[in-house]
């Protein structure tokens, strides 16, 4: 690719960016602040009784709560500029902190399940594809039909009854609570926490790619190239591999990509079941006890995750499709 | 010269009757599943909900086919409460989002800068992943019943709006309209004689694929700790409660009414397909 | 001339009484079944051109499905379907089909939109030296060396279509079936492949070349096998289209002729029946204006008149 093209491709995806994450910032702080929760009473917790007015007072100074609205989101919104998310109440750290931290555990499980799931959709689809209309593609269908219909903070439970309950394999969640100190929890220990929420989150994302990469590869089948590939006698498996993966991987991967938001989605539901200490037990935490800076971060935060997974998926094409690559060339 | 010319060769039309037929089966199967499950709902006797000391903890059995819980309510019961309260929350949230969906696609067909702003709007929702959205609009409401219903119902349209504002867009094109606005007929008139006869197939089974993801994304939350208090027999309520009676064998609070729950989703999933292949066969 | 020449040696391709049926789209058997081809014959040898003439959607392509084996699921065929002397069976066709048969087809969708032309090419080769084999045949149809190392969404429509005779010209294929786009491609372009194919010929490859249009077939090919409601009613030499047509056998191909500008541009009323119009006797006769009663009693034989082959009581 010329380096014109990827400098405006970069400059388009970071205007894009930063657009959409003003966006996000006004629309959630404002819908926050109009929130019946009072971050004063949060900030003291239960020591309400015990606080003097005039303490009372101060803190709301403090946090600047007197200012209008508009004049409250450009003071967050600047120090946001600086990086300072403010103060996580929950957790008494710098919200930035507690997002690192919690994302890199959030990480290993969401790259895990995206591999997997890519993987096992990606081969489920090709073989139901090839079977269409088989027992076989009946059987994946139905699988993948079933798996979207099912909650999976519902799998996620009958996965800890089955492994953890009752066959004892893994520890029944709980097993980490929030504040054991990274350090303290062994290689092993982290591993064994991890398979559980992962292999709930790559079942759960199995349904999406396998459905599409089976529609895809059906009408791939279905094409003149395949028709004329056959009449020059490939079969089988070669034709599938020389035509059939060639087009429809690249689709494939691409939606995988897109998919980020539910990825994330999915490791919300997951990590509370099996109180994993990741990014999203901190946002249901912050939900429920109104810890707003928290809330507002991870909000920003999920968006540039999102974001990242569809430049991925766009740059995917850029850089694969030889129909993208090179009509820019010519 | 071309043969075509002289010599026009109808081809055959292809049978779509048993694909059809088929899909009328299922549709009917799916409503009386439905109606069944709601109208059992309606008899269920209150006394099975209500608290009993003697009868706790009891695995399933005839009397109580999912068991009972701590305090000896009936599992099966409360499922079903749990079911219909879903369905409800559910029809709400798909209603209203139907209606936000169609009212941005015809918006966008008014001028080009309202159809950027409705695209833009659209992909600024999708920037969030929903849970999250749904988190933040609990929050800003201030959590419980409303909370969800708020969320639900303003975060289900964006795909929705996708595909009509597509399909706005191409009978915006077709040549019938073009020859009503040459007759002066307002915007009005042309939405409601032209967009709204062709868009309602598309209203119906985008519902009706909208229901089923309303209800988990319902029971997604409520089991987050967002939505209905603690006393109301939602399936979310009652799969989080569950939790803590997992590691005491209990396995039956979390199993049956996840259960329940997947099998009615799975119902909705079928309805809307199946009335989606009805709707393709007939206008292909 | 052909004629005498070629009943020598055994025929390429011989069909005989080849029919083609659609059952419905599963195997349930309560749908209608819809017959497209029936009492198909044809004989094409070595160094020949037959055209096979037929209207659009009449099954022509399904013909050339049928030989290679790549029916849609839903299709049955009865009847013989002879290569070199010997049935053509599932097995003997792996062997064959890219190898000894080759297809041009209708299509330019047939490249692989994501594999470069040289490599698509070079699939149909065997043994070494495949690269320069390709490049030599692609400077013969005129493509340029880059081009085998661009993919088809870079090349326009023509050089498309020479990709796609280079295929068939690298393989050494005995046998060639060239479906000829519907929607008619320039007349240029038309010549053009015209003079490929003759050229295929020359080097001693049978040709079956289907097209929609009897003027393009009278260009190419040796022999003209007109199909009409899914049957083959005449076959004939080229040179028995001339004057008014009174060497043609068959009122439809004598129709044909005449409905052609220079030869008076007299339309033909009426259009061909459906799968399920048909009655038992003549396929034409609603049209045939020859047509007697013995016509709607049975259908006509095929039969040898004037050294041609027709499906007619009054030939
Ligand atoms: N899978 C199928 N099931 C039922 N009918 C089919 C199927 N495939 C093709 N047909 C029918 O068979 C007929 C023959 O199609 P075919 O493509 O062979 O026509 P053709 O003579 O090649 O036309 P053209 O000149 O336009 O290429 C068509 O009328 C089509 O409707
Ligand atoms: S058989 Fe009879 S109807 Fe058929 S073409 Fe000959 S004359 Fe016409
Ligand atoms: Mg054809």
């Amino acid at each position: 690719m010329h380096y014109k093209q990827v400098m405006l491709f970069i400059t388009g995806k970071a205007v894009k960016l930063a657009t959409l994450l003003i966006a996000v910032s006004i629309l959630s702080f404002f819908l926050i602040s109009y929130s019946p929760i009072d971050p004063v009473q949060l900030y003291i917790g239960a020591d309400m009784t015990r606080v003097s007015p005039e303490q009372r007072e101060n803190i709301a100074e403090y946090w600047g709560l007197h200012e209008s609205k508009p004049q409250q989101f450009i003071n967050w919104g600047k120090a946001v500029l600086h990086g300072d998310f403010g103060t996580s109440l929950l957790y008494r750290s710098p919200v930035a902190d507690v997002i690192a931290e919690r994302f890199l555990a959030s990480l290993a499980l969401m790259v895990v399940a995206w591999l997997l799931s890519g993987v096992v959709g990606f081969l489920l689809g090709i073989i139901a594809g090839m079977r269409q209309g088989t027992w076989a593609d009946h059987v994946i269908k139905g699988f993948c039909f079933t798996l979207a219909s099912t909650p999976a903070f519902w799998l996620a439970l009958l996965f800890l009854m089955t492994f953890s309950v009752w066959l004892g394999w893994f520890p029944v969640g709980l097993g980490t609570p929030a504040g054991v100190l990274a350090e303290d929890v062994t290689w092993v220990e982290r591993l064994r926490h991890l398979v559980l929420p992962a292999l709930t989150l790559s079942i759960a994302g199995v349904a999406n790619v396998a459905l599409h990469t089976r529609e895809k590869l059906i009408e791939v089948l279905a094409s003149e190239y395949i028709r004329f590939a056959k009449a020059k006698g490939e079969h089988g498996f070669v034709l599938v591999w020389r035509h059939g993966l060639r087009n429809i991987s690249i689709p494939a991967v691409s939606l995988h990509f897109a998919s980020f938001g539910e990825l994330f989605g999915g490791a919300v539901l997951a990590e509370q079941v099996f109180s994993y200490p990741g990014l999203g037990q901190a946002i249901v935490q912050a939900g429920l006890g109104g810890d707003v800076p928290l809330l507002l971060g991870i909000v920003l935060f999920s968006a540039v995750f999102v974001f990242v997974g569809n430049v991925m998926a766009d740059l995917l094409y850029q850089l694969i499709d030889p129909r993208m690559r090179r009509s820019g060339v010519q | 010269m071309s043969m075509q010319r002289i010599d026009a060769y109808a081809t055959p039309t292809k049978s779509n009757r048993s694909e059809r037929q088929r899909a009328w089966t299922r549709i009917i199967l799916a409503l009386l599943l439905l109606a069944g499950i709601v109208v059992w709902a309606l008899l269920i006797n209150a006394d099975n909900l209500k608290v009993n000391l003697e009868g706790r903890n009891t695995a399933p059995s005839l009397a109580h086919l999912f068991g009972t819980d701590w305090l000896g309510r009936d599992m099966f019961a409360r499922t079903l409460k749990g079911l219909t309260l879903s369905l409800a929350v559910g029809m709400l949230a798909a209603l209203s989002s139907t209606g936000i969906a169609l009212f941005f696609s015809l918006l966008s067909s008014w001028n080009k800068w309202l159809d950027d702003m409705v695209t833009w709007v659209t992909d600024l929702f999708l920037s969030i992943p929903h849970i999250v959205t749904l988190i933040l609009l609990s929050v800003a409401v201030g959590g419980g019943f409303k909370g969800v219903v708020v969320g639900l119902a303003l975060t289900h349209w964006p795909r929705f709006t996708r595909l009509l504002r597509a399909e706005v867009l191409q009978v915006k094109e077709a040549e019938y309209v073009g020859v009503s606005r040459q007759l002066g007929r307002s915007r009005l008139w042309i939405a409601r004689h032209h967009f709204l006869p062709h868009l309602f197939p598309h209203l119906l089974v985008g519902f009706l694929l909208l229901l089923p993801h309303a209800i988990l994304h319902e029971a997604a939350i409520t089991f987050l700790g967002f939505g209905f208090s603690t006393d109301t027999p939602a399936i979310g309520v009652i799969l989080s409660e569950s939790m803590s009676y997992l590691s005491t064998g209990l396995w039956w609070l979390a199993f049956f009414p996840g259960l329940a729950l997947v099998i009615m989703v799975s119902i909705f999933e079928l309805l809307g397909r199946s009335i989606r292949r009805l709707a393709e066969t007939s206008s292909g | 001339m052909n004629l005498i020449s070629s009943t020598r040696n055994t025929p390429l391709l011989e069909v005989k009484n080849f029919s083609l049926t659609f059952h419905s789209d599963r195997k349930d058997r309560q749908e209608p079944l819809t017959q497209v081809i029936r009492q198909f014959d044809i004989t094409i040898r070595e160094g020949e051109i037959m055209a096979v003439v037929g209207a659009s959607g009449s099954g022509k392509s399904l013909l050339a499905d049928a030989i290679l084996g790549i029916l849609p699921e839903n299709a049955t065929c009865k009847g013989m379907l002879h290569y070199k002397g010997e049935p053509l069976t599932e097995k003997r066709r792996k062997h064959l089909c890219g190898d000894q048969i080759m297809l041009i087809p209708q299509s330019l969708n047939a490249l692989d939109p994501l594999m470069k032309t040289g490599k698509q090419v070079q699939t149909v080769m065997k043994g070494k030296g495949k690269k320069d084999g390709q490049r030599a045949v692609f400077r013969k149809v005129g493509l340029p060396d880059h081009v085998s190392n661009q993919y088809p969404f870079e090349l326009s429509g023509g050089m498309a279509r020479r990709v796609l005779i280079a295929t068939a010209m690298v393989s050494n294929a005995h046998f060639i079936i060239a479906d000829e786009a519907t929607p008619g491609i320039d007349p240029h372009a038309l010549g053009e492949m015209v003079t490929f194919i003759k050229h295929l010929a020359m080097e001693g490859k049978g040709v079956m070349f289907i097209t929609h249009d009897i003027e393009t077939a009278l260009q190419v090919a040796d022999k003209v096998a007109v199909f009409y409601a899914g049957e083959t009613v005449e076959i004939a030499n080229v040179e028995d289209f001339s004057g008014t047509g009174e060497t043609l056998r068959h009122p439809y191909t004598k129709a044909l002729w005449n409905s052609l500008p220079q030869n008076g541009f007299v339309p033909l009323e009426g259009h061909q029946p459906l799968a399920d119009e048909k009655g038992k006797g003549c396929a034409f006769q609603p049209r045939c204006q020859r047509a007697t009663d013995i016509c709607l009693q049975k259908q006509p034989e095929s039969r040898i008149v004037k050294a041609g082959m027709v499906r007619c009581f009054h030939a």
